[in-house]
């Protein structure tokens, strides 16, 4: 376990508040937020490149927080991945079996299995300087996971990729994390941590402001600023199929959906916006391709208007404005219908 | 042709090209001069002297003897003046300048006064039989004294170039400060430094004013041209400066070629 207790950290122009937070082993864990809330000076705390003014870290309760970077234990891959320019890409992966009483030989097999894993044996005898952004982010993180770091910490690993690669580079971090590896990641995009972390902590300004699983943090965001800034409610884990020219959703509970997506089939996460749903009293005729009866399940006021939560079966997050609550009467208890068309459904593969 | 290619230029432009080729004509003219005087068969006959040849061997081998080993201390000096802010780093920017801006032979009774018999430094050479006054180690503190500034300034602006990050992902694989500062910021920063170091033995090698001062005898080339010239005159100064501007250059010329095929290779 790595716990952070009470950091504080002033900068020039910005500080970091009392930043606590725990991460159990085997976690996926997001650090949410707006670029410029601090999150990158997180990650440099734990991994000891900036001392923090007050506050302690620690590892199954051992007090890190004045040990030497070398010695911690932590993998980190910066945004701009840090690839030594002037070491090919074996030197690179290499660097930090060296002088650790590692075999030659031993070296080349490790380095010869990690290329494997991370796809990029065929650049192995490359200088970085000719490899392209994704490429160099492979060589980043299979240099850093040589190493079997037990906590792997990465900056906005997906932010400056490009939409073909992001998914590939999404499933890759999502495998690497089943396969028992602990992750900190930090984040501004929500669908990323939607898609990846099973326990979020969003901060801004310097201050973590709501942490928790990453459900509970997403259905419940405890303030207007997670709320907007966690967008989505509506999402669900599902699988995506196509039957003729018509591509279905099937979520967990067997619901089936249907959307309209480029996405291959296979597994990820189906997102709808809760504006994007519409209440009725009964079954309209409409263009909406999704229309389900349903049971109002709770109501509850949010930033916009109201926030109705209808369970058909599946829990959707509907919001409308007071207008439209005492227009249609709505309250607890009460059957209607929602409806939603195929183009508001988004689909992101893990 | 040629005058389509002066109609394309600008009239400031056409000003521009002229005051620079006033300024490159200035730089070439007599070293142009010297060299057109000059005949092959004075070149050959100085190039056979015992005496120029001993002088033009031992200005080069002292200058690079001071460069290499005020390195030692000079390149972990650029280090910490690119990586640490620490009170007093302006000063400490402003000392390693002034050797710069002081008078040559200011320089020389500056570094006698330091190294003379009857100092504490002096005393100790003596002592483990190093003499400094009038000897290859005297030439070469008052050449290390002169151009050292010049090796640390390049290879403070090589580690200055050398982004943080790369050190700080080593430190994070493991590897200690010291081999961080071998596998990284030295390699990266190597060309400046490199330049620093072919700079810093240019310097060494012409300097006249500071080394005068300390060791007339033995003569590097620099105080030979200048003891043929008032003991002789010009004509027989310069086919020796020539050969040293001669040797000089095959040396620069060879190391700047050596330095940028090891980086490329």
């Amino acid at each position: 376990m790595l716990e952070l207790r009470n950091i504080s950290k002033s900068y020039p122009d910005f500080k970091l508040h009392d930043i606590s937070f725990r991460v159990e082993d085997g976690d996926y864990f997001i650090i949410l937020g707006p670029s410029g809330a601090g999150k990158t000076q997180i990650l440099e705390i734990i991994a000891g490149l900036v001392h923090p003014d007050e506050g302690g870290m620690f590892i199954d309760e051992r007090d890190i927080t004045e040990e030497r970077i070398q010695s911690r234990g932590i993998g980190i891959v910066f945004q701009d991945y840090a690839v030594f320019p002037h070491m090919k890409v074996r030197e690179n992966l290499a660097y930090s079996l060296r002088r650790t009483g590692y075999e030659k030989g031993q070296i080349a097999r490790l380095v010869a299995e990690q290329a494997e894993a991370m796809e990029i044996s065929h650049l192995l005898d490359r200088r970085p300087s000719t490899l392209s952004g994704g490429e160099l982010q492979r060589v980043a993180l299979a240099r850093t996971l040589i190493r079997k770091p037990r906590y792997l910490l990465l900056d906005e690993p997906l932010a400056s990729l490009d939409v073909s690669l992001r998914q590939g580079l999404r499933s890759l971090l999502k495998q690497l994390n089943q396969a028992g590896q602990t992750i900190v990641q930090v984040t501004h995009d929500y669908e990323e941590a939607l898609v990846l972390a099973d326990k979020v902590a969003v901060i801004h300004q310097g201050k973590i402001i709501q942490s928790g699983k990453a459900d509970d943090v997403f259905h419940h965001p405890g303030s207007e600023f997670v709320a907007r800034f966690t967008g989505i409610r509506n999402y669900f884990p599902a699988r995506l199929f196509r039957e003729e020219d018509r591509q279905y959703g099937e979520l967990e509970n067997g619901a089936i959906l249907r959307l309209a997506t480029d996405e291959t089939e296979g597994r990820g996460f189906i997102l709808i916006r809760g504006e994007d749903i519409f209440i009725s009293l009964e079954d309209l005729p409409t263009s909406a391709t999704n229309r389900f009866p349903g049971r109002i399940a709770g109501i509850s006021p949010s930033v916009y208007g109201f926030e109705v939560l209808v369970d058909t079966g599946t829990l959707y997050y509907v919001r409308i404005t007071r207008e439209s609550l005492q227009n249609l009467g709505l309250h607890e208890g009460k059957e209607v219908w929602i409806s939603f068309k195929a183009s508001n459904v988004r689909f992101v593969r893990v | 042709m040629y005058f389509r290619f002066i109609m394309r230029f600008q009239p400031f432009q056409l000003f521009l090209i002229l005051l620079s080729g006033v300024v490159l004509l200035f730089i070439i003219g007599p070293l142009l001069g010297m060299f057109i005087s000059t005949t092959p068969y004075q070149l050959f006959e100085t190039s056979k002297d015992p005496e120029v040849q001993r002088s033009i061997g031992l200005t080069l081998w002292v200058s690079m003897a001071a460069t290499l080993v005020f390195a030692l201390g000079g390149i972990p000096l650029a280090y910490l003046l690119a990586r640490k802010d620490f009170a007093l780093k302006k000063v400490i920017l402003g000392i390693i300048d002034l050797p710069i801006v002081i008078p040559h032979s200011a320089a020389g009774i500056a570094v006698l006064g330091f190294i003379s018999r009857e100092t504490v430094v002096g005393k100790m050479g003596s002592a483990i039989g190093l003499d400094f006054v009038g000897a290859p180690a005297g030439i070469a503190i008052a050449m290390g004294f002169v151009s050292i500034p010049f090796l640390v300034n390049a290879a403070r602006d090589g580690f200055l170039a050398v982004p943080v990050r790369y050190e700080q992902a080593a430190l994070t694989l493991g590897a200690s400060p010291i081999r961080v500062f071998f596998t990284i910021s030295l390699p990266l920063a190597w060309r400046n430094i490199v330049s620093g170091l072919i700079l810093m033995f240019a310097r060494g090698m012409s300097e006249f004013g500071a080394v005068i001062i300390i060791a007339y005898h033995p003569m590097v080339a620099p105080v030979l041209i200048w003891e043929r010239f008032s003991s002789f005159g010009l004509s027989y100064a310069r086919p020796v400066a020539v050969l040293f501007i001669l040797v000089s250059l095959v040396f620069f010329i060879g190391l700047r070629f050596l330095s940028r095929t090891k980086k490329d290779a």
